[in-house]
């Protein structure tokens, strides 16, 4: 992949966000992205196939056929191949495995992948009615008003059941004070111009049921975003179309795409199995070990989430995933930086543009593109893997990447 | 008669009014919570909006729409069970929607005194005229079977007085709310002897459950609030008239104002605060209040000349604010009314001469959004005092003088009676009028 490009993620905690005023649509921040990537690529014409990763633009926007805006991005692009993929929140993952797969076809050497999500159109608590399309709608009833958040805190109410809530609640803190710090130094994440002294005290404000969730607060849960992502797929010829150095470029050496039963109930609330079988997928097509990895990027769409995404991975051992933040091994000077650009949490989750904004960010740190937020690649662990995922655990695409030079 | 059965028929007069329409707001989200319990599905509740100005009854039906919309909103987590019941509500805006169509439909709005015959609890908010609320009382009970319970959300006349003039035999207290009901946390409960048993509990159990502070009057004209801020409006006349004879008048106006806000780290200045109640509101509440204060003169003849030039502060439909003392853009205060010249004069012409007229502002007085953020804000007024103490400069000598009026005012409220504390003073300084800090406190002596 080469050639990535991330939208600032627009939304409350930016300078630039005011929800009284108008603000920009899908238009804007598709073409700011798609455009920045094709002129890193030597412009549409290099261009055999475009997808869209989106989830909900037919409610937040009222607005369909995502695949028709690519000529919008570029008339270079008319008349070429373009679509629009859904998988909920992995919908940005689900465009880049539809172009992967091109390229690994032979159908195209170069496809432009995008993400885009434009969530602000509405009150929080009528997106949370929208993004509730992530899971089953016979159980919206059931369910809490912010029903996402209703299904992690229940995750993290059997959680702290298994391991104790005490210091369940503190990893989560921390794993809000690594976020927000790590987005502190990328000026695209909506929160960096977070100026909170104590982080990990606020992440423990105590839950507030009445008007919350039973066991999350505000600031174990990601953003209302709205921005877009890109990069470019290509094969070796691709690269060479695009004239684009190898050392530009990340290798896709491992991929892993996995969907499980949408109207099952979870067989243990602590436990994302199908991150887990994704990324044992990916990894295990990579042909490396969790212990090869230099970083990653998980989707901590609750912080919950990313704690037990730590144990789904293989990072952690079973019911350790709050230890193994708790001793700083996720921190950007940590064994294994995690989300080094905030990740859903600090950055932002432009819930579409998610996972191509994973990809983005791996891309930048494997190349050297990263700026302040640049970590160190050890060379005897040039890789670095994705999460991407979809309603709750319901599907997930997990991407190992090389470093190439 | 229960809580329930009291609330199953309730009239709201002058429902359009910028007080009626908070209370009515208010009483129809109460209502609306016993509505929907399940032990309370077969019965019947109903509030009437009635108001004399039929063309203002649109506008506040989408006022009371649009406020509903906002508590459902913010109580979706608590409705979704509420509502659980309901197999077609699915979707927050499904439960939003069917909430507000349920609050709505309890509402009838109307311009004939004749819905609150039927009615067991009125709420009367029409202007400050003891005349017109003795008529309307008298005809509510000599018409209404149910012997109804009134609470007046009058600010200025004494509840005893309309009981006796009425005929109500003891059933009227005073629930003053202070502007607007919806946001401010405050209600002065002013009961009499006379009241029926269950009369108060049922007040202080209605104020608690609309998440109000309650604090209790006794009933002397003005009560706490008014009792209060007429009397710390008059020392500003009577300060800015006693300025006059070394700057005009208007120039006066102003450094009274700005020692009011900036050196008392109040909300706003007291001539923004007269501007903001109304101009022909002060003034007619001291008209009311003046005749029940042996010993004292409830009365300024600027307000009156004010009145008479047809100044009169206040609000517009939209909430912006008319010009009064002051005249304002974007809300903001530009000029000063100049009585002799009949006049606003803007206040860049004049204000760098006043400032330095009244000296430098010492940097322990904060702007009054910072103080009343702050944890200690007792502790951090204190200190903006004890540096008036040292400086010699006029503004800080003014803003002494002007704290320990207040003081006074405060203590006298509790030495003659209208409150039972000074705590409760403080407390209706501090709620009502967004005070950093009471009046009554010791760092101002």
């Amino acid at each position: 992949m080469i050639a990535g490009y991330n939208t600032i993620s627009m939304g409350t905690g930016r300078k630039e966000f005011n929800p009284k005023k108008e603000r920009p649509g899908l238009e804007h921040y598709m073409k700011e992205a798609g455009q920045a990537t094709l002129a890193q690529i030597g412009g549409a014409g290099n261009v055999d196939e475009g997808v869209v990763g989106n989830f909900m633009a037919s409610r937040f926007n009222k607005q369909a056929h995502l695949g028709a805006f690519m000529a919008m991005v570029d008339p270079g692009l008319r008349y070429k191949p373009s679509l629009r993929v859904e998988g909920a929140c992995a919908s940005g993952g689900l465009a880049l495995v539809s172009g992967i797969k091109s390229v690994l076809s032979g159908s195209a050497e170069v496809v432009l992948a995008m993400g885009v999500e434009v969530q602000n159109t509405v009150k929080a608590i009528y997106g949370a009615d929208i993004l509730a399309g992530a899971g089953w709608f016979p159980r919206r009833k059931d369910g809490h008003a912010y029903f996402f958040p209703g299904q992690f805190s229940d995750r993290a109410g059997a959680y702290y059941e298994k391991i104790g809530r005490e210091k369940a609640r503190k990893a989560m803190a921390r794993w809000y004070r690594n976020a927000i710090e790590n987005a502190r130094l990328c000026p695209t994440a909506q929160e960096f111009e977070n100026k909170t002294a104590d982080l990990e005290a606020q992440g423990l404000m105590e839950p507030n049921p009445k008007s919350f969730t039973d066991h999350l607060n505000v600031f174990d849960c990601s953003k209302v975003s709205d921005g877009a992502s890109t990069i470019a797929i290509v094969s070796e010829e691709g690269l060479k179309r695009c004239g684009v150095a190898l050392k530009d470029a990340v290798e896709v050496v491992g991929v892993g795409h996995a969907a499980d039963d949408i109207t099952a109930l979870p067989e243990d609330l602590t436990r994302l199995n199908t991150i887990a079988f994704a990324a044992k997928e990916a990894m295990k097509s990579a042909g490396i070990t969790v212990d090869q990895l230099a970083t990653v990027e998980t989707h901590d769409c609750f912080s919950i989430a990313g704690i037990l995404g730590m144990e789904a991975i293989g990072l952690a051992a079973e019911g350790k995933g709050a230890d193994f933040v708790l001793e700083g091994n996720t921190a950007r000077d940590g064994k294994i930086p995690v989300n080094t650009t905030g990740g859903l949490i600090g950055w932002g989750h432009p819930t579409g543009a998610t996972g191509v904004h994973q990809a983005v960010t791996i891309w930048e740190q494997l190349t050297g593109k990263a700026g302040a937020a640049q970590i160190t690649i050890p060379a005897d662990r040039p890789y670095g893997l994705t999460v991407n995922m979809g309603g709750d655990d319901r599907t997930v695409v997990a991407i190992v990447f090389k470093k190439t030079v | 008669m229960d809580y329930t059965e009291r609330l199953s028929n309730v009239t709201v007069l002058g429902a359009a009014g910028k007080m009626g329409s908070g209370i009515l707001l208010l009483t129809s989200l109460e209502i609306a919570d016993l509505m929907l319990k399940p032990e309370n599905k077969d019965r019947h509740f109903v509030v009437n909006a009635v108001d004399v100005t039929s063309g203002a009854l649109p506008g506040l039906m989408n006022y009371i729409r649009g406020q509903v919309l906002k508590a459902a909103e913010k109580k979706v987590v608590m409705l979704r069970k509420v509502y659980a019941g309901r197999k077609d509500l699915i979707e927050n805006s499904d439960i939003i929607e069917a909430y507000i169509n349920d609050v709505m439909n309890l509402i009838r709005p109307g311009t004939r005194i004749e819905a609150a015959y039927d009615s067991t609890l009125v709420f009367e908010a029409v202007s400050e005229n003891a005349a017109l609320k003795t008529k309307l009382f008298r005809q509510i009970n000599e018409n209404n079977p149910h012997k109804p319970w009134i609470f007046t959300n009058t600010s200025s006349v004494p509840i005893g007085g309309l009981d006796k003039d009425a005929g109500l035999e003891g059933r009227i207290l005073g629930f003053h709310f202070y502007n607007p009901p919806a946001i401010q946390k405050l209600v002065e409960l002013i009961t009499i002897g006379t009241n029926p048993e269950g009369m108060k509990e049922f007040a202080l159990q209605l104020a608690k459950n609309m998440r109000k502070v309650v604090v209790p009057s006794n009933d002397i004209a003005g009560f706490i609030g008014n009792g209060h801020f007429m009397r710390d409006a008059l020392y500003a006349l009577g300060e800015a008239g006693r300025l006059s004879a070394e700057m005009p008048m208007h120039e006066a106006i102003y450094a009274v104002n700005r020692v009011s806000q900036d050196y008392l780290m109040r909300p706003m200045g007291i001539f923004q605060l007269i501007d903001y109640v109304g101009v022909d509101v002060v003034r007619f509440i001291m008209n009311v209040m003046n005749p029940h204060m042996p010993g004292e003169n409830l009365h300024s003849p600027v307000l009156d000349e004010l009145f008479d030039k047809g100044i009169k502060g206040g609000q517009y439909s939209d909430g912006s604010q008319k010009d009064g003392f002051l005249k304002y853009e974007k809300g903001r205060p530009v000029a000063v009314y100049s009585i002799e010249k009949g006049e606003y004069t803007a206040a860049e012409g004049f204000a760098a001469k006043a400032d330095a007229w009244l000296g430098s502002l010492p940097a322990t007085a904060m702007p009054w959004k910072n103080l009343v953020k702050a944890a200690d804000k007792d502790a951090m007024a204190a200190l903006a005092f004890a540096d008036y103490k040292k400086s010699g400069d006029k503004g800080a000598l003014l803003a002494l003088a002007y704290a320990r009026r207040s003081r006074e005012i405060g203590a006298k409220l509790v030495s003659d009676g209208v409150a039972h504390s000074a705590a409760d003073v403080n407390t209706v300084l501090l709620t009502g009028f967004f005070h950093a800090y009471g009046p009554v406190n010791d760092f101002v002596l």
